[in-house]
């Protein structure tokens, strides 16, 4: 009996051997019986994810215009009578200092940012996104040709920093002033610490030398620029030269041709340590950047901030009109599907 | 790997002379080494690039690579194509690369084979490629033929020599060919390594039945013929070995010339998409345009005024040129809508559905052990729209194997199953079959189970003995013993062999023949009959009888043959046993079995002296020999005895009859073409449930002129046409009314019909002026049979077809004839049976069962319509959704064609991000299990209907990806165009801008592949969450300092992953993107499948609903047809065979020598074939041409 057995036992091996199978594996993947999960829209699942993101959205929308609505802001068009002088170029080098007024009828508590804002001005077009040269702002002297057109001079002396982006920083000053029972006050304002970190820290770098001047030696401002790359703070070490921070937000082109960067931050000190307090201010500007020649504006804004940003009314009210989208939409589905239902078949028998 | 020669200039004649190598040499004539590859080491890149590129895609994308190159225009880096395209050509190049290593194996294989060659007297092993023309190499049974050969000598007598040509056209069945007379002594080396014999012949063609040339050879002309030419690809039969001589060698061969490039065949789908992309490229042109004036516009309104900031390049002097410029600029940046990855993910798919056929357990054949194989794997979706399948039917929907089943005696009918009580058994239950041990001789295959039979012939029933008797006497088989008692049979037809070895197990052996004695075992004594005469088969006479004087001196008749013809020639005296076994014959026919009648009759000596005389005078007469010859035999075969009848079984295939009702359900139309006769169409037509009693009117078409074929197709359409009429415009074929692909109103008659058609009235039919018609009458009718094709025919049947219906065919057989139609076919199915390999290797697909091809179409090819549908939809949204982006973009920087995407997120979008989760739908998503697309047929409709991807379906997808890149930049863009970050600092920079879109962009497509995904496997779940997770890694990675350090300007967007997501308004516009792109999706879909829902939605409903229904119950009628219908004698073999046999021409002296049981054949008889054998030169007439037309249709 067990000799019968052991001899079929080695008997079978030996035939499988002899004739390799053609048949082919019996596995979940070859067969196409993987395990699987197979959604399916029914009714509940359909109903409920759409009352659920409706019920999100809107409530989403909600907070963000509650949000959005406790941001304070004030937008200031800049004088004309210096932009006159700004579009013959020819008067570069003449000073013009102009000064607006305006009023603060609440007051801006919290954080407050200064910003510049542009109009029209095409910061997004590709000839202007790609002039410029990352590996020179990381101080390092290298192949210049993504530069293009604002390289080098005629005598071949390089542009440091080149390309149309640095060549077209906008270099107005404005400064604020609170007029506060008849003297005037300036408000104190952080130049510093307004770019990313990543930026100031990692993308630009100043050439490595004794001092900065001599690092930049052998170059030459842009040409629009008033003062070489090496005199943008002179106060402050930390910030001159490439990682000068008002470079640095320049350099980070906008998406859109309208568009506001981060100008300074109030200083909360003093008068202003719960922000900017209501009452009658003062800007005071030196206008450098011509802006009529391509038909564009600029202004100053002030902002307060809050944790979706600053002002900004479109996602909220997206948000609410999405909501109310999806609840009205599964309403719709409810009575249809109401309506419908008995129409609904599967085989029976 | 260079040893074959290269081609040279077509020849005009070809000389060869025998035993001269250095006189052959000068014709350069190709040597016999093959080559079948394409390539080799060195030449494969150039040579593999080159193919490639004249690819119209992947030479756009080489012309898009030069644009980019240019400065002034290049919006992207010149990697964003690149990668992708190095990426394509080098997945083309590694399958190219496999395909022609296993090439040149096969190819090394072949040519290595081994032959032996005469030189210089000595016969040499030689590899088969170092065979020259003009040397004479011997070859030995069972060898495959090396070369092109003219066959000098054998061993056989007269030079002939069997050769078996499945490899060459796929018949079976074996051939002769004979040497010329005066080489056919040449049996030796030495006289042949004196042969000096010059051929002159017809230059290398690939016509495989025809050979012309002359034998020059001691100042005399021979003509040769392809009767005395062995080819390539031919295997040596019967035969101990044979001389011959090499005309035509390796690419020369009539086997290569034959294997012309099969032609390459496209599915629907593709072509769509190649219109689709054309379109899609007119698209981009147009878009181009747009962006380009309005580039123009800008430059000429805005541009001028911000030169001094951004002045025009140099050499752009007017807006005009600057939007030229921007033309081709967007042309790059646009170029996605059109995705080189397009083609690569299709065939990437394709291959993964023709592994899946591969893999497939329930098409693999254990008894052959042959898996279902995918040949090509371009064809797959295309099989989930087949309408029309055109069937072979011998060896596709039959066996090609007959049994005998039943046979009645003297009256009595045998055959019926029973049980122990004795009632007949329902099948399924059988009880044991008889026992034939009893017999030595017997085949131990054959099965039977009426023990009533046996114990018949046990007993001595002297009718059933007379019966057995004539089974086995009258027949054309030859026989063959190994060694003693192991007896083969080799038949002409399947039919006869069965009834010889009927007779065999019953204890009547054929035993051997020679050609003038028949030696039969009678129940174990060895009887020799004296054969005087054979009566052969042909088609008019239907019937076939042998004469025989019985060890007694008796002379007897043995006639079998067609009940028709048989029945009238009977002696009155028989009407009563007419009658009974009329009745029988009735009752087979009705079960759809083949029948036959025998009987038999006794001949006075004198009477026989007097017609053999008259038959001898007949033969040698000049003139009119043939019909002097029937006369006779009629006169002889008259007033005969019936003995009885025999049913014969064509055993269909497994599961024939239910896969052509579930085919049919599947509303495919299933056509019949096949060589055989009407007779046996007609039945196997009926027993396969194609044809049932049922049916309004079967209609015969058999119309021999122009005019009669044309009436009798007229008379149909009538039929028909006054049916649906008075059947008051039925309301049950309302749908079939509104169903769009209502061609004439011939689709909506009412009632079912078929049609039955002639070999000779479907050549008039086929006629430019009646194609129409008779498409028309044809498509009109529930199922047609064409029978007496030829393989031509099938061809143009099918080419019809393909021609007015727009419909997809498929056509499945397993023979050489079939090959034209497969080939004609869109798909072509080969059955990898017993006929050989050629329609396999014609084909498509093979697998060797035809109920296979529901699981191939209903499966399979409906699985891969579905995914290649969803992948299609899928891919041209995502890509919309994607570029798209670019153009609304353009409105807002000035049309400058700056991209919204960073360069390298545009490079991986879709060869990372987005690949690998729609592959894996296109390879994997299932919509309903296996088994319910056997259970609901109907859920194949949509493939026919092309439902799931059509223009129309082509731009809900465009609609849907323009909407989604509409959201995807109008969302961000007013969120950002005045927000600042919670930090205060700006927010809408363009690179966060870009990681915002970008960033939802991938979740949005990502959501949606999970919504088109039905079947979530692992791998599913593992690509889709996998290309999310690379997404962000690859974005961190990208924007990390390590790589800015080291490519300043390549990797621009340091730092600005971390510092964009992590704000939360970027996150709430993801998800805002994500709902809003999605939620209409879903609305849309839901409402979709409530109100209108697919079959396919409604059976995963049932599913979900989990009423664990039985099968919905199809009506698969079980009833037996109740036989008005009169199976008629479907002899397939041919005649002729039976003067090869008396003449003795086919008999091998070795076998007849070796044959210790042969009852001492006549001394005299072997002296007279020795004498003939040395003596005989020019008489030799050609018995073997009868042979050779054996051509099965």
């Amino acid at each position: 009996m067990l000799v019968s057995w052991s001899a079929s036992e080695g008997f079978a091996p030996q035939e499988a051997e002899a004739r390799p199978s053609r048949c082919p594996d019996n596995s979940a993947f070859k067969q196409q019986r993987l395990p699987a999960w197979k959604p399916q829209l029914t009714i509940a699942t359909v109903l409920s994810t759409f009352f659920l993101t409706g019920a999100f959205c809107l409530s989403v929308g909600i907070c963000l215009i509650l949000s959005a609505n406790s941001v304070r802001e004030i937008q200031v068009y800049k004088c004309s009578d210096c932009s006159k002088l700004r579009e013959n170029s020819y008067n570069w080098n003449i000073e013009c200092l102009c000064s607006v007024d305006f009023k603060l009828k609440e007051d801006m508590l919290g954080d407050v940012f200064m910003y510049y804002g542009l109009q029209n001005f095409y910061q997004n077009h590709r000839r202007y996104v790609i002039s410029r040269s990352d590996a020179q702002l990381l101080g390092r002297d290298v192949n210049r040709s993504y530069c293009a057109p604002f390289t080098t001079y005629n005598n071949g002396t390089p542009m440091a920093p080149c390309g149309a982006i640095a060549n077209s920083m906008f270099n107005d000053t404005i400064d604020l002033f609170y007029n506060f029972n008849s003297s005037v006050i300036q408000v104190p304002l952080l130049k510093t610490g307004n770019s990313w970190w990543t930026d100031k820290n990692v993308k630009f770098r100043n050439p490595q030398s004794h001092n900065l001047s001599s690092a930049f030696a052998g170059t030459a401002r842009p040409p629009y620029w008033q003062k070489p790359v090496y005199l943008l703070d002179e106060e402050d070490e930390r910030n001159n030269g490439y990682i000068n921070d008002d470079f640095i937000i320049w350099m980070r082109v906008s998406a859109f041709a309208t568009f506001r960067n981060l100008y300074r931050r109030i200083s909360r000190k003093r008068h202003f340590a719960d922000g900017l307090p209501a009452g009658n201010y003062t800007f005071h500007i030196s206008y450098n950047f011509p802006v009529t020649k391509f038909k564009g504006k600029k202004y100053v804004i002030l902002s307060t901030m809050v944790w979706s940003g600053g002002s900004n009314p479109f996602l909220g009210i997206a948000y609410v009109v999405c909501g109310a989208a999806a609840t009205l939409t599964g309403f719709i589905i409810t009575a249809i599907h109401l309506k419908l239902r008995k129409k609904k078949t599967y085989f029976q028998k | 790997m260079e040893r074959c020669a290269a081609r040279r200039a077509p020849e005009e004649e070809r000389r060869v002379r025998a035993n001269a190598r250095e006189y052959n040499e000068k014709f350069q004539y190709a040597s016999n080494c093959i080559k079948t590859s394409k390539y080799n080491i060195v030449t494969f890149l150039p040579v593999n690039l080159f193919e490639q590129f004249q690819e119209v895609a992947n030479t756009y994308f080489l012309f898009l690579l030069i644009l980019q190159l240019i400065p002034q225009i290049s919006s992207l880096s010149w990697f964003t194509t690149i990668v992708p395209l190095v990426l394509v050509l080098t997945i083309t190049a590694v399958k190219d690369a496999t395909d022609d290593y296993f090439r040149h194996k096969s190819d090394n294989q072949v040519n290595n084979r081994q032959s032996q060659v005469l030189i210089s007297g000595v016969l040499r092993q030689e590899q088969w490629m170092n065979v020259r023309v003009g040397d004479i190499i011997k070859l030995e049974n069972n060898q495959f033929v090396a070369a092109d050969l003219l066959l000098l000598s054998s061993s056989e007598p007269h030079g002939l020599c069997y050769i078996e040509t499945a490899e060459l056209d796929g018949e079976t069945n074996m051939k002769v060919r004979q040497a010329i007379p005066v080489t056919s002594e040449l049996g030796d080396t030495s006289k042949l390594a004196l042969f000096d014999g010059e051929v002159i012949c017809e230059p290398p063609n690939n016509k495989l039945d025809k050979f012309g040339g002359t034998l020059y050879w001691k100042e005399n002309k021979y003509p040769l013929s392809n009767q005395n030419m062995l080819l390539r690809g031919c295997v040596l039969r019967n035969t101990e070995w044979c001389f011959g001589l090499v005309i035509f060698a390796g690419p020369d061969t009539k086997l290569m010339q034959n294997s012309g490039r099969t032609k390459f065949k496209r599915t629907s789908i593709d072509r769509l998409m190649n219109t689709l992309v054309l379109w899609i490229f007119g698209f981009l042109v147009c878009m181009g345009v747009i962006l380009a004036i309005g580039n123009a516009i800008w430059e000429h309104e805005v541009g001028v005024c911000f030169q001094i900031y951004l002045p025009w390049d140099e050499g752009v002097h007017s807006a005009f040129f600057s939007g030229f410029l921007s033309f081709w600029s967007y042309i790059i940046i646009l170029n996605t809508v059109v995705p080189i990855s397009l083609y690569v993910s299709v065939e990437v798919i394709r291959l993964g559905h023709s592994y899946f056929i591969n893999w497939d357990k329930k098409m693999y054949c254990a008894k052959r052990r042959t898996p279902a194989e995918a040949r090509t794997t371009t064809l797959n979706e295309e099989l989930g729209q087949v309408e029309y399948i055109f069937s072979d039917k011998t060896g596709t929907l039959t066996q090609n194997i007959m049994v005998f089943s039943k046979c009645s005696v003297n009256g009595h009918s045998y055959g019926d199953v029973q049980d122990v009580l004795g009632h007949k058994a329902e099948l399924g239950e059988r009880p044991e079959p008889v026992d034939f041990s009893f017999n030595p001789l017997a085949d131990p295959r054959f099965q039977f189970w009426d023990p009533s039979l046996l114990e018949a012939v046990k007993l001595g029933d002297p009718h059933v003995h007379e019966f057995f008797r004539l089974l086995s006497l009258c027949h054309t088989v030859m026989s063959e013993e190994k060694s003693e008692g192991e007896l083969f049979y080799k038949a002409q037809s399947p039919d006869e062999g069965a009834l010889v070895t009927a007779a065999r197990n019953f204890g009547f052996v054929f035993r051997s023949r020679t050609p003038k004695t028949i030696t039969v075992h009678e129940l174990g004594r060895a009887i020799t009959y004296q054969l005087l005469a054979i009566l052969d088969f042909n088609n008019i006479r239907k019937r076939m009888s042998v004469i025989v004087r019985s060890p007694e001196g008796k002379i007897r008749l043995y006639c079998k043959g067609a009940d028709t013809i048989l029945l009238e020639r009977l002696h009155p005296t028989n009407q009563d046993l007419t009658n009974v076994t009329t009745d029988h014959l009735n009752e087979y026919a009705g079960e759809g079995l083949r029948t036959l009648v025998l009987a038999y009759k006794d001949l006075e000596e004198s009477y026989y002296e007097d017609w053999s005389e008259r038959l001898h005078r007949a033969s040698g007469a000049p003139e009119a020999r043939e019909d002097r010859l029937a006369r006779l035999y009629d006169e002889v075969e008259h007033d005969m005895m019936l003995l009885g009848a025999t049913a014969i079984e064509d055993k269909l295939q497994q599961g024939v009859p239910e896969t052509i009702a579930i085919l049919t359900l599947a509303n495919i139309k299933i056509w019949v073409l096949t060589g055989d006769k009407q007779e046996t169409a007609v039945n196997i037509g009926y027993s396969c449930k194609m044809l049932t009693d049922d049916m309004t009117e079967v209609f015969v078409i058999t119309g021999h002129t122009v005019l009669e074929v044309r009436e009798e197709l007229r008379k149909a359409r009538e039929k028909m046409m006054d049916a649906s009429r008075s059947m008051g415009n039925g309301f049950s074929y309302q749908e079939k009314l509104s169903s769009t692909k209502l061609t004439s109103v011939l689709e909506a008659i009412a009632g079912e019909y078929a049609l039955v058609i002639n070999g000779h009235s479907l050549a008039h039919a086929l006629e430019a002026d009646m194609e129409v018609e008779f498409l028309e009458t044809a498509c009109a009718c529930k199922a047609v049979i064409c029978c007496r094709v030829t393989p031509l025919q099938k061809a143009q049947v099918v080419e019809l077809v393909k021609k007015y219906k727009k419909a997809v065919t498929l056509a499945i057989g397993d023979g050489a004839n079939d090959v034209s139609m497969i080939k004609t076919a869109h798909i072509g199915v080969g059955i990898s049976g017993q006929e050989g390999i050629q329609a396999v290797l014609a084909s498509d697909y093979s697998f060797s069962q035809f109920k296979f091809l529901q699981r191939l179409l209903l499966v399979h090819g409906r699985w891969s319509y579905l995914r290649m549908c969803k992948f299609l939809c899928y891919f041209f949204y995502k890509n919309f959704a994607f570029t798209m982006v670019h153009f609304w973009f353009g409105f807002f920087c000035g049309f400058s064609a700056q991209t919204v995407y960073d360069q390298y997120f545009i490079t991986l979008y879709n060869i990372v991000y987005t690949s690998l989760p729609v592959l894996a739908m296109g390879v994997f998503d299932q919509d309903v299990p296996e088994q319910r697309s056997m259970e609901y047929p109907k859920l194949y409709e949509p493939g026919q209907l092309n439902l799931l991807f059509n223009k129309r379906e082509f731009f809900i997808c465009i609609a849907q990806g323009i909407y989604t890149s509409v959201l995807m930049f109008f969302i961000p863009y007013g969120v950002f165009a005045d927000a600042t970050r919670d930090d205060g600092a700006q927010l809408a920079d363009y690179q966060s801008f870009a990681v915002t879109v970008a960033t939802s962009l991938v979740i949005v497509v990502s959501v949606q592949i999970g919504l088109d995904t039905g079947f979530w496997t692992a791998i599913n779940h593992f690509f889709i969450w996998g290309s999310l997770a690379a997404y962000f890694a690859i974005l961190f990675a990208m924007h990390s300092d390590g790589l800015f350090q080291m490519f300043p300007n390549q990797f621009r967007f340091v730092g600005n992953a971390q510092n964009t997501l992590a704000q939360p308004t970027v996150w709430l516009t993801i998800a805002l993107t994500t709902v809003v792109c999605v939620m209409p999706v879903v609305a849309f879909r839901f409402l979709k499948l409530d109100l209108k829902p697919e079959l396919s939605d409604t059976v995963r409903y049932t599913q979900l609903v989990r009423k664990k229904q039985k099968t919905q119950h199809r009506c698969m009628r079980r009833v037996g047809r109740v036989g008005s219908r009169r199976s008629g004698y479907a002899f397939s073999h041919q005649e002729g065979f039976g003067e090869l046999i008396m003449s003795g021409k086919n008999m091998r002296l070795s076998s007849l020598a070796l044959s210790g049981f042969a009852a001492r054949p006549s001394a005299s008889w072997i002296e007279t074939l020795r004498k003939k054998k040395g003596g005989e030169g020019s008489t030799a007439c050609s018995p073997s041409g009868a042979a050779d037309k054996t051509l099965k249709v």
